[in-house]
């Protein structure tokens, strides 16, 4: 192959993909215009945030992180949880999930580039980002946890960019990719995934300030809350691709993921027993922040509401996903897979973060929730990542189509 | 009432504004003819209020400190650079002349703290001391320095009363404070992802503002609550601002960035104490060099029954508490 039918292949390969991913029915433009829409409320409220500073978040010299850490930390759960379909599709070559890695994948890009999003809306001079910089500015490493996230994070998006990349190119020319090209990569993007939520983890748990968070469980518990919220999100995927599109997903992966699901959301709420056992068995100064949570302080009972809906949508998601009364049909399948997604969601995310830094180091004790600018700015990020989902996401399919259909089975 | 002895002070940390300190003949004709230049430039331009992004002197200079280094990476020419340019915007911008500090630490010192338990009583001078001589904001009411008050039997700040109205001394309670410890071994330092917090060789942990990209990990890190973080642009009346400034101190911060106690660095590195331990009306606060056997604070641990604060985190505070 010449250079130059090489380069014409990958503008060929581009053009089309761009076409692809904007070309749609009218149902799909109305969604990609919703998306816009709220995007566009993203900006508004960033843009309000920026003239007037993160003085317009609830957010206090107390409750230091709020809304965006909390969506933060839960994202980069679903991103790493994409290696719940790598995993056996490359190295146990299971035919189930081979089918759908791609979709896996995406979503991985999607949940990261939202989870950066969060961070940089949480940066109080994002002007100033260029001085955490290796080189040009200075780069706290090893020491501090949050260049190591950093670090992990970018690397996991470009991991999970190329490989992909690279298959669908090849899937596009009609090729078979070069499995000695890409399956090194895919090991490490395996030890990666493990690596961004145990890092994401540490960065709570180094912390002898906060008692709440300076517990050894925490980066297991994230691993086992990420690995049946991920795979949540990707089941509703799954079925709303399935019925959209040409592209049909066998009934096998479904139950593969269902087990999936209900092994690790089994896991987490026994991590989630043994923590409030800790807290409540022989309550000590430092179980405070647990009281905070569950019961209330003070009077300061805003988040008690939500953790104890939390623990009862991820109850009754497992049991429905464990005794799968539906048989995998998408009526039932389905809310239990939110059910358990909005449970980690509230947890892990506002329930985490907010209780770790309530009551504070000189004991006050205060409330708090998102301001109207953090929840559009969480909307706007949100719909930023469904819509990178989308536009990478439908390319790929097609490509994924065209060359099963083209290949003599 | 005894009002002036029996202080509520919570709110009356503004009401009182400190005199000129180099007021004289001199600076008063020296104010004179710049408000006479800049009443005639006025004349002159129809007193056009600054544009969108301020004058044009004030967009370049603003330009050139954005590209400016970590405080502790610039040669003495930069600092001298950026000293220049952060005066001249004072200038600019609020039309007072500050003098800022680029002052070293001075060799064989290290700095600690000593809070007398048994004698404070809770007037909190320190707080609006602090507040006036750090030029902390006025509007969001931010203070590197709480008062708790204490019932017997208490003994970390955490369980004491941070909000209390009442007049005080109170019979049967006792007061303590709370504020960064400039720990040796700082969970902060460790936490900034971009080393603008660190510490210096005097023992002071201290922010580069203009570094800081207000990520508020520090924030997280710190178990004494000793660090403040600017969410929104600060605001301190111009006739209030204390003058005489340090880069790492008490000069302007902006919206997004963190600060902290500097244990008064534009004061002490000049061989003068902190705001808080000048104003104490009781002597509760002691402050000196660690190094130095003579000094008040080597007597105090020498001599005193003295604890720090959450010494289990091992942080090594260089803030003791101590009993009479």
């Amino acid at each position: 192959m010449t250079q130059k039918s090489s380069v014409r292949q990958m503008i060929g390969f581009i053009t089309d993909v761009t076409r692809w991913s904007l070309s749609g029915g009218i149902g799909y433009q109305l969604f990609l215009c919703l998306l816009v829409v709220f995007m566009m409320l993203g900006v508004f409220a960033y843009l309000v945030q920026w003239k007037l500073g993160l003085a317009v978040t609830h957010m206090s010299d107390i409750v230091s992180w709020g809304f965006y850490i909390a969506n933060f930390t839960f994202l980069v759960g679903v991103a790493a949880a994409a290696v719940m379909l790598i995993l056996p599709s490359y190295i146990f070559k299971d035919k189930d999930f081979h089918h759908v890695v791609i979709i896996g994948e995406v979503v991985a890009i999607g949940a990261l580039v939202m989870s950066m999003t969060f961070v940089f809306v949480d940066l109080g001079r994002p002007l100033q980002g260029w001085h955490i910089l290796p080189i040009i500015g200075l780069f706290n490493w090893p020491s501090s946890l949050l260049t190591w996230d950093i670090l992990v994070l970018n690397v996991y998006l470009v991991l999970n960019m190329s490989i992909p990349a690279y298959i669908l190119y090849c899937h596009y020319n009609n090729t078979e990719p070069d499995p000695r090209k890409y399956r090194p990569f895919v090991f490490i993007s395996i030890f990666w995934a493990f690596g961004i939520h145990l890092i994401t983890a540490f960065l709570y748990e180094g912390l002898p300030a906060r008692p709440f968070w300076n517990n050894p469980l925490m980066g297991p518990r994230f691993l086992a809350s990420a690995f049946a919220a991920g795979p949540a999100l990707i089941t509703v995927l799954l079925v709303i691709i399935h019925n959209t599109t040409v592209f049909k997903i066998p009934k096998q992966t479904f139950n593969k993921l269902r087990l999936i699901i209900v092994i690790s959301a089994i896991i987490n709420l026994i991590m989630l027993f043994s923590e409030v056992f800790k807290e409540f068995y022989f309550p000590t100064h430092h179980s405070l922040s647990a009281e905070y949570l569950y019961f209330g302080l003070d009077g300061h009972n805003s988040l008690v509401p939500w953790i104890w809906t939390a623990i009862s949508i991820n109850i009754i998601g497992t049991l429905l996903l464990a005794f799968n009364p539906g048989k995998n049909r998408p009526l039932l399948l389905l809310p239990a897979c939110i059910l358990l997604f909005v449970g980690i969601w509230i947890e892990k995310g506002i329930g985490l973060i907010v209780p770790g830094l309530v009551p504070s180091p000189l004991g006050e004790v205060v409330s708090y929730a998102p301001s109207w600018v953090e929840i559009s700015i969480a909307l706007g990020i949100l719909a930023l990542g469904m819509f990178v989902v989308t536009m990478l996401l439908k390319p790929a399919l097609i490509i994924e189509h065209r060359f099963k259909s083209e290949k003599p089975s | 009432m005894g009002f002036l002895k029996n202080k509520s002070c919570r709110q009356q940390i503004t009401d009182e504004h400190r005199p000129c300190q180099d007021s004289g003949r001199r600076e008063f004709l020296k104010k004179a003819v710049k408000a006479a230049a800049i009443g005639g430039t006025a004349v002159v331009t129809g007193c056009q209020a600054p544009g969108l992004l301020g004058s044009k002197e004030e967009f370049a200079l603003q330009f050139q400190e954005y590209f400016k280094a970590h405080y502790r990476l610039m040669t003495e020419k930069e600092r001298d650079a950026t000293i220049n340019r952060l005066e001249r915007l004072a200038k600019l911008q609020k039309n007072v002349d500050v003098q800022i500090s680029s002052k070293e630490a001075m060799p064989g010192v290290l700095f600690g703290y000593g809070f007398n338990v048994t004698r404070c009583e809770g007037y909190m001078e320190c707080v609006s001391a602090c507040v006036r001589e750090n030029n902390l904001d006025r509007k969001s009411n931010t203070q590197y320095i709480r008062i708790f008050e204490m019932e017997p039997g208490q003994m970390t700040p955490d369980a004491g009363k941070g909000k209390f109205f009442n007049e005080v001394p109170v019979d049967g309670r006792f007061y303590m404070g709370a504020q960064c410890n400039h720990c040796d071994n700082a969970p902060c330092i460790k936490a900034c992802p971009t080393k603008a917090t660190y510490k210096e060789p005097d023992g002071i942990v201290v922010v580069d503002y203009d570094w800081c990209i207000g990520c508020r990990y520090c924030m997280a890190a710190c178990p004494y609550y000793g660090r403040r973080f600017n969410w929104n642009e600060p605001v301190v009346p111009v006739k209030e601002i204390t003058k005489k400034q340090h880069y790492l101190g008490n000069r302007q911060r902006r919206r997004g960035q963190m600060e902290k106690c500097t244990f008064c660095v534009q004061r002490t590195r000049e061989g003068r104490l902190p705001a808080c331990a000048e104003a104490c009306p009781t002597g509760a606060r002691i402050f000196g060099n660690l190094l130095d056997p003579k000094s008040e604070i080597r007597f105090v641990l020498e001599n005193k029954k003295v604890f720090r604060w959450k010494e289990e985190l091992g942080t090594d505070p260089k803030f003791w508490y101590f009993i009479d």
